[in-house]
């Protein structure tokens, strides 16, 4: 799966399968939220933003680093991670992907490049100029991408960040997933200034907008600013789409008229990339039928994954605070229980 | 043995570190051709170059968190934040990011870096360039907190902080940077997570750290020709915390006072004050004081900053008071 994702020019029947088992694998992590298996009282879900993850994942390279939002689940299954564990990481569960300690919004995997989501909106934004730095620095021919929504085009930390890259010649890409949706807050209502790629023009970064409905033109549009980036010349792309549903899982979205969600609604990645793949003869009903059917079987045995795993236990709670080998903070009871010792 | 000044030795620190490891790199504001606001990185830039002393833009959360990347990414980088009072303007990329990644991620991705400020009164700086924010530090597990008092501190402290795998916070003192102490620079072994035992006494324990070490030792003599004989255990990292050195000390002389110079609400001397409160009840002869900074903001006029921290008299009252 991975591989296929990390050529150029991706076929668009695997852009469909990749964006297929976002859209499951959001639909899945959702019941498992409402069966209360998911630990962290939040969860966010990206279905409708599916493009622009795979899109502009497709045109990363297998040694880049990048760093996601709150809603990046989709951003770290199109770079290869395992459901399993992911899901198991969103379950807080021993064999997740941080041991549990750190669930949706603190998911992240060296091995992949995966440098953190994040919960701090824009956080994890000036991550990606250090990690180009380094690579720059380390001669590693790796890029930086940073994953974030539109929300964040109003923290001041994006601005530091994309001055700093381009002042630097460093490899690294922004990537703003505009779902429309600060939370609860349109676009609309949080700035007057909704042309993004003007904003990071204004500071001599390679800017483009793509129509996240369209997952090729993503791809395109992504290609060239990451061919950009590899050669020094920071990019930003900012992918227009639709969060379908509310910030949360439990959020019925009262702010939004259910005409304008309709409208949103249409504007699916997914079925774009379905019908456009029967259009051009690419597949049959029955071949993407079958695709879908499978991939829902893998992320049905995730939540059986996740509800079988064991809960971290209670001695990994100190560790990690500090490097392996560094004495581990002392707990509370030990303390209280040295100073009543002799009581 | 060299006789240097603190900055110096800090200097040298950084000029050492950055011939033993290439990964290494200074970046903040003023740090190349300036040389840093207070003279620290004076000329690095000249042996170094700019790839490796990098100017930055005034852009102080920008800055801290592109380090915690490049940190990720395999580099280590010393980030130099101008005044400890910045700290607002970073305190996300500091405490969320830095402090908590490698907790967060399940131990999978360390933050090496070190950033190095300064605080303190005693340049009529003001309030938004005098204070001693060490306790926001102290307060966020995740972080380690340097705050060497003397050259020679100064020197292997920040050598050892450029080596560890987790992130560093070393808090120079703005007054003490022309200050002389020799300085081994050959010794090997940095006193890392060891408290000093400064001047040796029997009556009362004095616990602090940073300037207030200098303060402590000016009392501890008026107060030796007083007939009070005061033990003064300078911390020198707050992180790791060498308590073992003040319990041991503390159970001997049967008195406690901790100096600092952070105002005393909520303080590093408040923590310190219920530590030893707890740890060492049945052997105190009376309750620990904080000597500490009053709970108010610097004023830019000289006499009013002076009386903002603990003095030299006060703490040889304070100290007569609870060993008459």
């Amino acid at each position: 799966m991975r591989d296929a994702a990390m050529i150029s020019n991706t076929p668009l029947i695997d852009l469909y399968r990749l964006m297929r088992r976002i859209r499951t694998f959001e639909e899945h992590v959702g019941e498992l939220y409402v069966r209360g298996l998911s630990a962290g009282s939040m969860l966010h879900l990206s279905i409708g933003e599916e493009g622009a993850a795979a899109g502009v994942c497709a045109a990363m390279k297998p040694q880049d680093n990048f760093t996601t939002h709150h809603r990046g689940h989709g951003v770290f299954l199109s770079r290869g991670a395992d459901p399993n564990r992911m899901m198991a990481e969103i379950g807080g569960r021993e064999v997740g992907y941080c041991s549990g300690k750190g669930g949706s919004m603190h998911i992240a995997d060296r091995a992949l490049g995966h440098l953190g989501a994040n919960a701090i909106v824009g956080g994890g934004i000036p991550h990606v100029v250090g990690a180009g730095l380094a690579s720059k620095r380390l001669k590693k021919d790796s890029i930086a991408v940073a994953f974030f929504g539109d929300g964040a085009m109003q923290q001041g930390i994006l601005y530091e960040s994309m001055n700093l890259a381009a002042l630097w010649d460093l490899p690294v890409l922004f990537v703003c997933v505009n779902n429309q949706y600060g939370m609860g807050t349109r676009i609309d209502h949080a700035t007057r200034s909704v042309d993004f790629d003007l904003r990071a023009k204004a500071l001599c970064l390679a800017a483009d907008m793509a129509d996240g409905r369209d997952v090729e033109e993503v791809m395109q549009k992504a290609q060239a600013l990451a061919d950009g980036a590899r050669q020094g010349k920071p990019g930003f792309l900012s992918v227009s789409c639709y969060r379908f549903y509310g910030h949360g899982r439990m959020d019925k979205s009262p702010y939004r008229s259910a005409e304008e969600e309709e409208a949103g609604r249409k504007r699916d990645p997914v079925a774009w990339a379905r019908s456009e793949l029967a259009r051009r003869n690419l597949a049959t009903t029955a071949q993407l039928d079958e695709m879908d059917a499978a991939i829902s079987r893998e992320m049905s045995a995730a939540i059986d994954f996740t509800s079988n795993a064991a809960q971290p236990p209670l001695s990994s709670m100190f560790r990690d605070v500090f490097a392996p080998g560094e004495p581990e903070p002392e707990p509370v009871r030990t303390r209280l229980g040295r100073v009543f010792a002799d009581a | 043995m060299v006789e240097t000044t603190y900055r110096d030795a800090l200097r040298q620190a950084l000029n050492d570190a950055m011939e033993a490891d290439e990964t290494i790199l200074v970046m903040g504001e003023e740090v190349g051709a300036y040389g840093g606001a207070y003279g620290v990185t004076k000329d690095l830039i000249k042996k170094f170059g700019r790839e490796r002393l990098l100017d930055t833009p005034i852009s102080e959360a920008g800055i801290v968190g592109a380090a915690v990347g490049a940190a990720m990414g395999g580099l280590r980088p010393v980030v130099e934040l101008m005044y400890v009072d910045f700290l607002g303007l970073t305190m996300d990329q500091l405490g969320n990011q830095a402090a908590k990644i490698r907790y967060m991620f399940g131990g999978q991705i360390g933050v090496p870096m070190v950033l190095r400020t300064q605080g303190g009164t005693g340049r009529s700086a003001g309030a938004q360039h005098s204070q001693s924010l060490e306790a926001w530090i102290m307060h966020t597990p995740g972080l380690r907190l340097a705050m060497p008092a003397t050259a020679a501190d100064a020197y292997h402290l920040l050598r050892h902080s450029v080596t560890l795998p987790d992130p560093v916070v070393f808090i120079e003192h703005k007054s003490l940077y022309a200050k002389k102490g020799v300085v081994d620079f050959a010794k090997a072994e940095a006193p890392w997570g060891r408290a000093l035992v400064r001047r040796a006494g029997q009556d009362i324990t004095l616990v602090t750290y940073s300037r207030m070490v200098h303060t402590a030792l000016e009392a501890a003599t008026k107060l030796a020709e007083r007939g009070v004989d005061v033990e003064v255990i300078d911390l020198r990292t707050l992180n790791p915390l060498d308590f073992a050195t003040v319990g041991e000390s503390v159970e001997r002389t049967g008195r406690a006072a901790v100096v600092s110079e952070g105002v005393m609400t909520c303080g590093v001397a408040a923590e310190l004050a219920a530590r030893i409160s707890e740890e060492c009840f049945d052997f105190l002869e009376e309750p620990v004081a904080r000597i500490a900074g009053e709970d108010i903001p610097i004023s830019v006029s000289p006499a009013l900053e002076r009386a903002s921290i603990p003095s030299v008299e006060l703490i040889v009252e304070t100290i007569e008071a609870m060993t008459s």
